[in-house]
């Protein structure tokens, strides 16, 4: 499943979707970048709930597929322009991250 | 043959969001250079930890890449307040990180032992007071 695909299922909003086409490889959640730069693995779906500019700084390190904010978290228009650039997809849920992770879960 | 190649980089230590230019800059290179992208994550994500570090105790400071025939070495030099005990802050959780920090989702006491997880060799050299200095090594 692409990132497009899971986007159009689970009704994502797409923040800022550069790469639609880019294969999804399983999924991991987290707030602590460390913690998720240590352990994400290359293009998953990262759920967290944080939104600062190094998000994307670590989904682009990491490979992430895309990451998917969680809990409808605010994000900065500087933030999603840089993601845009740096051909990091963004996402964003209303749901909490449990449950948004069981819907990803259900769905790759 | 001692064909090399290298790559200094200034890490701001003022702009606290900016961290991590250094480490897109050099993942972009290596992969112009042709390298795996296991090795260029390993490398890249060694370097934001050390780069994050840099911008939160010291300041910030310079980070220099040199591509061997063999391996890819990352020396990370700092003048911050230097590491009382290396050891203890080679700990999983292990942090001084301010709250601020925190608070960005870093400072988790994770930084040191991903750097150790995704290099083969890491080598700390710290002084009290005049700063720190760390060489990194992925074999490739």
């Amino acid at each position: 499943m692409n990132v497009k695909e899971l986007t159009d299922k689970l009704g994502l909003e797409a923040l800022a979707l550069p790469c639609p086409d880019k294969e999804i490889d399983g999924a991991y959640a987290g707030d602590l970048l460390s913690w998720v730069m240590g352990r994400a693995t290359e293009n998953c779906v990262w759920a967290t709930i944080m939104t600062n500019m190094n998000v994307v700084a670590v989904a682009s390190l990491v490979g992430a597929a895309c990451v998917v904010i969680c809990e409808g978290s605010e994000i900065g228009d500087d933030v999603i322009a840089t993601a845009q650039s740096k051909d990091v997809n963004v996402l964003r849920s209303p749901l909490p991250m449990y449950e948004m992770c069981v819907e990803i879960s259900r769905s790759i | 043959m001692s064909d090399k190649l290298e790559f200094t980089f200034e890490v701001n230590g003022d702009n606290f969001t900016s961290a991590g230019e250094a480490s897109v800059a050099t993942k972009k290179n290596l992969r112009m250079l042709g390298f795996s992208p296991d090795i260029i994550r390993r490398v890249a994500i060694a370097m934001y930890e050390g780069e994050i570090n840099m911008v939160i105790h010291a300041g910030g400071g310079t980070a220099k890449v040199t591509v061997y025939d063999d391996k890819i070495e990352i020396v990370l030099s700092d003048n911050g307040p230097g590491i009382a005990d290396v050891s203890l802050a080679m700990k999983e959780g292990f942090s001084t990180a301010p709250e601020n920090i925190r608070s960005l989702g870093f400072g988790a006491g994770m930084g040191l032992p991903n750097m150790k997880k995704n290099t083969d060799t890491m080598k700390i050299e710290s002084v009290l007071g005049k700063g720190t200095t760390i060489t990194m090594t992925v074999n490739t």
